[in-house]
């Protein structure tokens, strides 16, 4: 936050633009936010609102660990920018469990060992519960195919494969 | 990233207002490559005007029998669209080809056609590129240009339109539709983007104070006979190498109409109409494809890293002209290419 409220322009003749009001609906509470423009999604969860769970990797869109549900669809959270979401029902990692019990894809993860370091699994966690509300994958290539966004540096690919088709047999 | 304004369009006419109003100003919709640019330096707006919330979502049938596309239609809606599974196969497999589920989710249809190049150098701001920084010169052209334009070329810029949606569409014969101060205007879609020639930084004819409206397709839509061949480095999520649109119209073993055009050779999606005359009237068959194969890369030229792509794109083109005769269309999930 101390980085954004200090931020200059590069160019001396353009004005800091003033921070704009902006209200996210973070996993089902509203989050009201004052934000510079050029705050991605990405830097408004984790900066702004504590929620670290969503990762950033490449920050550039090509490795899908920022990926979030943005009224209910996965999107690259690094490549939004949060003015651009005022009022959307944004969903992360730590949206996903109910009290106590866990996701069945963060439990099918766990189940199947469908990680290493783990710095890709919020995104890829996130990004399968997509995939199964967009219900377009039926085979393990189909899987692989919708999934492609989201590289796993550790290579647990099969087991996250066989992970998502577990919770795909529970939905 | 550099700061900037941000502003909301409230209606088409409002937009262009606004971006007629300021040279500085961009319109922001998915922002998937636009942000990206941002972050690298190489795009600097001092406002974004975001047109997300313009009335242009929605897929309609025309008149004439064809679709108008609303320039805000995500690219995983329009793929999924069951008008265009139905009648524009073509075009649901090219789109599914490209980027991930995460990025067609964000990605407009305008979006699409407005994408830059992926040339490394235009995205290294620390080189030389007469695109990004016109009269600078081109790094590509002795430099690393494994990805780079075959066709078309310029001495000023052998960089290639990354899309493939747009490699569908200009198979199709599909419209743009935009509006401008001076009002509205349609560009057919091979007259939409442009050869690099002297001014590689213009990559279409849209001008800078228009906004994309949407894009039309006609009626004829190739729906039995088709196939989106895409070559990449890796099978999933990459850029093309070389890909291929093939749309045919059979009369038995007899080629009635064909459409051909390619992604990843050019500055612009590459349709020749003179391969197209080539197959039209002729057997569907081996021997003709490769005289269209040889027609449309006449004129190819490489420049060292890229040189394989000439042949690799005479064989495409001989595999999905053959893959579109048979009704068997290149699955963009299994990968095999038979």
């Amino acid at each position: 936050m101390v980085r954004m409220s200090t931020a200059r322009p590069l160019r001396d003749t353009m004005p800091v633009p003033s921070k704009t009001a902006v209200t996210l609906v973070v996993n089902g509470v509203e989050r009201p936010l004052e934000i510079a423009p050029w705050t991605t999604l990405l830097d408004a969860l984790r900066d702004h609102l504590d929620l670290t769970g969503t990762k950033k990797g490449c920050d550039h869109g090509q490795c899908g660990a920022c990926t979030v549900l943005v009224d209910g669809r996965r999107i690259n959270s690094c490549l939004t920018l949060a003015v651009m979401k005022d009022g959307a029902k944004v969903t992360t990692i730590e949206g996903l469990a109910t009290n106590d019990t866990l996701h069945a894809l963060q439990q099918a993860f766990i189940d199947h060992d469908a990680f290493q370091c783990g710095y890709c699994t919020p995104g890829q966690i996130c990004s399968a519960v997509g995939l199964i509300a967009e219900g377009k994958a039926k085979s393990a290539d189909e899987i692989r195919e919708l999934m492609s966004g989201n590289i796993c540096r550790c290579g647990a690919y099969p087991n996250i494969v066989a992970a998502i088709q577990q919770a795909m047999g529970q939905s | 990233m550099i700061n900037f304004q941000y502003v909301r369009a409230n209606d088409v006419a409002d937009a262009v207002r606004q971006i007629a109003a300021d040279p500085t100003a961009k319109f922001i919709a998915g922002g998937t490559n636009l942000i990206d640019l941002m972050k690298e330096d190489v795009e600097r707006p001092a406002r974004l005007i975001d047109i997300t919330r313009l009335p242009l979502k929605t897929v309609e049938e025309t008149a004439d029998g064809g679709l108008r596309i609303g320039a805000l239609v995500p690219n995983s809606d329009l793929a999924y669209h069951p008008l265009i599974q139905q009648r524009y196969p073509l075009l649901a497999s090219a789109i599914l080809a490209g980027a991930s589920a995460q990025l067609r989710n964000m990605a407009s249809t305008g979006g699409n056609l407005l994408q830059r190049t992926r040339c490394y150098y235009f995205y290294d701001v620390a080189t030389p590129c007469n695109k990004r920084k016109p009269g600078s010169g081109c790094s590509a052209i002795t430099g690393l240009n494994r990805m780079h334009a075959i066709l078309g070329t310029s001495e000023a810029c052998i960089a290639t339109h990354p899309s493939d949606m747009c490699v569908a569409l200009a198979a199709l014969d599909a419209k743009v539709h935009v509006t401008g101060p001076a009002g509205e205007r349609a560009i057919t879609f091979s007259d939409f983007h442009r050869l690099p020639g002297n001014t590689p930084q213009r990559d279409t004819n849209l001008e800078p104070n228009e906004i994309v409206t949407a894009v039309d397709l006609p009626a004829r839509g190739f729906a039995a006979n088709y196939t989106y061949l895409k070559i990449r480095d890796r099978l999933s999520y990459a850029f093309a190498l070389v890909s291929i649109a093939a749309a045919l119209e059979l009369d038995g073993d007899t080629i009635k109409e064909a459409r051909l055009a390619l992604g990843g050779v050019a500055h612009k999606p590459w349709r020749d109409t003179a391969a197209e005359a080539a197959l039209r009237g002729q057997g569907a068959n081996p021997a003709t494809f490769t005289r269209a194969a040889d027609l449309l890369l006449r004129d190819a030229k490489g420049f060292g890293h890229n040189s394989f792509k000439i042949d690799l794109a005479r064989r495409a083109i001989v595999r999905a002209l053959t893959q579109a005769t048979r009704g068997t269309p290149q699955s963009q999930s299994s990968k095999k290419i038979l």
